[in-house]
């Protein structure tokens, strides 16, 4: 959270472009994304649905399937350039320095084999070591994510378990080989309250005892605010806005993350009627032709339907793609 | 109006939150319209394409079959013509009672066509209702129904119709029964488990709870949603007709002559198969071309149609 | 799991009923007298009485289902008009030929499906897709006596590789194992490619890609296994159509099977042949539903768990 340790990304995409060529035109899911996310940080990526958030992460990996591809762009890992790399480099990563958990755990882990053999599975496609010495670490790493009867779950098809055990299986299936990287796409969108602190909690502590750096993507500003250090929030295959948790609720920029923070229903607030973002996600094959969001904008301008804004420093790492903040600082 | 609004909000946080960003592809789908997504079929789909065009062809050819045909398939020439080869008066050689084959082929397709459309149309007719019925009424209706769908689905579906028409003898009408007999149970059963899973969906249940009437919901909201499975099947079940038709003529116990079918045709020319094989095989290639292009086509509609046929 | 293996038994025993009396009510409402069709037309009217009363002809039509279900199920189907035997006898001696015939059938389906179907989903919309479908698309496009007088011409008459008919040597079971064979390839390959495309759309399939695993791991480890759930059920349905194709196959190629002697019962109008010939090869097809059922519990632990 401290300013030097800014200085020390480990994941650096720069201008990204992912599209998908469907039969309709080209849907530009991501559009020119830049992000950085330092070592040992989590960092928040923001956004309704059809955003590109998970594009976004899922382009890291090459993940994307057809009809999407990544167009132009690059994402570097400790400045090693992936985009471009062959397919055995980057599956080299998979599972091993980057891992992944995605927002299904009742979909995401395979119902024919047992949750042990599918976890097991990841350490030996990565590293040579004996079936018995695999399972002692899938052991070790169900009772590190609080897996209770680890030995026994070993044995456990999905079915068997509950959507939180299965979360955490995946989780552990990530962190097994000590990631520097965790994908988190939605990790607690499909679970109960309850066992979305708890995961949220999980995962803080693996940041600290793992030193892994989380990249957590959520459409829940509630979510980030628990455990984010820095936060961007995407609309339409953009970033509009991107800082630190504190900046980013405290001295809020952009009108649309303003619209997403009224949005979060307030427990206290009595007979105030629920906030919400006027109109749609824009159809990404007909996208505006000035600023993404200005047609559902309360401030939006002449310029904003002419022009698009680019990300104006609000100082304090703190950019908004707005013309609000063309010169910078306060709004204008 | 204040309750309504709210309402409202409701449905668009919906919107706002739930579909997932994977679903690109599909979400730009859901606004098309079935046709358009057949349409896209064709362009990109060349062999589907071909398919259809061959099938337009065959249709024309049985409907203008007096003015595509060189010459009268009946009209015979025992003397001159018994067992000509094929030439250039005679694409296809002659039979063994000197009839021109290309000729009889041709008005052969109307068998085979009226045989592929009519029991299919019937069957499914039937299934469609029964399935319905099954899947949304439930209970006592459901048991009785599938059951006898399950019953009718025990027999190898050949066999079936050949103990159908054994009942009623050969004739062309009696195939009709016989294979809408055994063709219903499969579409029921189709129409069956969509219903079971439409029925559960929110805008059913939302028609339900507001008290339309159980036959409304029936063809309002689950009957249009089984269109694409529909059309699927039908695709599908049209070769399937030809197929059985011609096997049953093979049998002797479908079409009878002098009415003419290719199936009747192969059956006939077997006997000559060593010395003059075009009798036999020029109706087989053509019930191949026939059957693949529709089987072709139907991949292809299947292929098309598939996004709508989850849910 | 023994609770779903006696109900999935239980809920068998009605259709096998049902199967019975559907095939009982068609072939005994069928026109004219059995007693004549057996005898002879010039037959002693006092006979023909004392002949229908001793097989209980004069019974009420559902008296005399359960007569024929009860001895059905004790293996006796009634004598054959035509031949004089026991209808029994003459299924036990067809049945071990449709069996070679069909389970040999079954082994060219697979070998040609299953491969196929596999191949086409891995290179999805590609020529090597199109080309193995539209190979496996022939043989369920072809008609079973075409394939098969086809292969006749070219195979036995013009080459002569091969037996024209027969049933003694295994070299006569060749050409009729390929032709039915190879009209269900199709339908088993569809339904392979249809299912891995689709389980390959699933989240866990991505899992498995996030994992770093190679794409042949990927589809072979983890597609195929739950792709293949439901194309064990569909092996058993193809033996019914295996079953009945074996009819065209048999009369083309002259194997004295199941489906040969229903032909033959149908040109005779030799109604309890033909009745029991259709009972007993439907029974089949019920059993192999049920035993394919079992494997499928038992190959998937959502089930077998529970």
């Amino acid at each position: 959270m401290s300013e030097q340790q800014n200085n020390a990304e480990l994941l650096k995409i720069t201008d990204l472009k992912t599209h998908f060529f469907t039969h309709k035109g080209v849907v530009p899911a991501v559009d020119g994304v830049t992000l950085e996310i330092p070592k040992r940080q989590i960092v928040g990526v923001v956004g309704e649905s059809g955003c590109g958030k998970s594009v976004t992460a899922m382009s890291i990996l090459q993940l994307i399937s057809r009809p999407g591809r990544i167009v132009s762009g690059s994402i570097r890992l400790d400045g090693k350039e992936l985009v471009g790399a062959g397919i055995d480099e980057i599956r080299e990563l998979r599972g091993n320095k980057i891992s992944v958990i995605f927002q299904e755990p009742m979909t995401s882990l395979n119902p024919v084999y047992t949750v042990g053999r599918q976890v097991s599975e990841a350490i030996t496609t990565h590293q040579q070591v004996s079936k018995q010495e695999a399972k002692q670490r899938v052991i070790d790493i169900f009772k590190a994510v609080g897996i209770p009867e680890a030995e026994k779950r070993f044995k456990a098809y999905p079915h068997q378990l509950s959507g939180g055990l299965r979360q955490r299986v995946m989780i552990g299936m990530a962190m097994v080989c000590r990631p520097q990287l965790l994908i988190a796409d939605e990790p607690t969108t499909a679970l109960d309250v309850t066992i979305e602190a708890q995961i949220l909690h999980l995962m803080k502590q693996l940041e600290s005892d793992f030193g892994t750096s989380i990249m957590l993507i959520t459409h829940n500003l509630g979510v980030v605010a628990e455990v984010c250090d820095y936060v961007y929030v995407m609309y339409a295959g953009k970033i509009m806005e991107q800082a630190n948790i504190f900046d980013l609720f405290d001295h809020t920029g952009h009108p649309y993350t303003k619209g997403l923070l009224q949005s979060i229903p307030k427990p206290m607030a009595e007979k105030q009627r629920l906030y919400n973002i006027k109109g749609m996600v824009p159809n990404l094959l007909r996208l505006p032709k000035g600023c993404r969001f200005c047609p559902r904008c309360e401030f939006a301008m002449q310029e904003c339907h002419e022009h698009e804004p680019e990300l104006y420093d609000a100082g304090n790492q703190h950019l908004v793609r707005c013309f609000l903040y063309k010169n910078g600082g306060e709004p204008a | 109006m204040q309750e309504a609004l709210n309402v409202a909000d409701y449905v668009d946080e919906q919107k706002f939150f739930c579909p997932q960003e994977e679903d690109i592809e599909a979400e730009l789908l859901d606004d098309d319209s079935i046709w358009s997504s057949l349409k896209g079929m064709l362009k990109k789909n060349k062999l589907a394409a071909v398919s259809l065009a061959i099938i337009i062809i065959v249709i024309f050819m049985a409907v203008f079959a007096p003015w595509v045909a060189p010459y009268d398939p009946n009209f015979q020439d025992v003397e001159n013509l018994r067992f000509a080869a094929p030439s250039v008066q005679h694409w296809l050689g002659c039979d063994e009672l000197g009839r021109d084959v290309f000729s009889r082929l041709i008005f052969g397709s109307r068998v085979s066509l009226v045989i592929g459309l009519v029991p299919t149309i019937i069957a499914m007719t039937i299934g469609t209702v029964m399935g319905l019925m099954a899947g949304f009424l439930g209970k006592r209706v459901d048991f009785v129904i599938m059951r006898f769908a399950d019953i009718v689905l025990a027999f190898p579906s050949l066999l079936l119709a050949m103990v159908v028409m054994y009942t009623l003898g050969a004739s062309l009408i009696n195939i009709f029964i016989a294979l809408s007999i055994v063709k219903w149970a499969g579409t029921a059963r189709i129409v069956r488990a969509q219903t079971l899973s439409l029925k559960e969906k929110e805008f059913v249940e939302a028609a339900r709870s507001v008290g339309v009437k159980k036959w409304t919901i029936m063809t309002r909201h689950i009957l249009p949603n089984c269109i694409p499975n529909l059309i699927v099947l039908f695709s599908l079940n049209i070769p399937d007709s030809i197929m059985s038709e011609s096997s049953l003529s093979f049998l002797g116990i479908g079409a009878v002559p002098p009415s003419t079918s290719w199936g009747l045709m192969v059956y006939r020319g077997k006997q000559y198969l060593f010395n003059y094989p075009w009798l036999a095989l020029a109706p087989g290639v053509a019930i191949l071309i026939v059957v693949l292009a529709f089987n072709f086509l139907g991949d292809g509609v299947r292929d098309a149609l598939d996004p709508y046929l989850k849910d | 799991m023994a609770k779903y293996i006696i109900k999935r038994v239980l809920i068998s025993i009605p259709v096998l009923i049902g199967v019975v009396f559907v095939i009982f009510f068609m072939l005994n409402v069928v026109p004219g007298d059995p007693v004549t069709l057996m005898m002879g037309e010039h037959i002693k009217p006092d006979l023909i009485e004392a002949f229908r009363e001793r097989m209980g002809l004069d019974d009420p039509f559902i008296v005399q289902f359960f007569n024929y279900l009860k001895n059905a199920l004790q293996g006796d189907f009634g004598m054959s008009y035509k031949l004089k035997r026991e209808v029994s006898d003459l299924i036990f001696q067809a049945f071990p030929q449709t069996v070679k015939l069909t389970l040999s059938a079954a082994m060219v389906a697979w070998l040609i499906g299953i491969p196929s179907g596999i191949i086409a989903a891995v290179k999805q919309n590609t020529l090597i897709d199109r080309g193995f479908m539209t190979f496996s698309l022939m043989g369920v496009s072809m008609p079973v006596f075409w394939a098969g007088l086809l292969m006749q011409y070219v195979f036995a008459y013009k080459l002569g590789w091969l037996p024209v008919t027969g049933y003694k040597t295994w070299q006569s079971f060749i050409m009729p194992s390929i032709v039915l064979g190879w009209s269900s390839a199709g339908t088993i390959a569809r339904l392979t490619r249809s299912n891995l495309l689709e389980i390959m759309k699933n989240d866990f399939i991505r899992t498995a890609r996030a994992k770093g695993l190679r794409e042949t791991t990927v589809v072979v480890g983890h597609a195929l296994k739950n792709a293949m759930l439901p194309v064990v059920t569909m092996m058993a349905i193809q033996v019914s159509s295996l079953l009945g194709g074996a009819v065209m196959t048999e009369s083309i190629f002259g194997i004295p099977g199941l489906g040969r002697v229903a032909v033959s019962a149908i040109g005779d109008r030799d109604m309890p042949l033909l009745q029991g010939t259709i009972i007993f090869t439907t029974m089949l097809i019920i059993a192999g539903n049920l035993i394919a059922d079992l494997m499928y519990s038992v190959l998937d632990p959502r089930i077998r768990c529970e």
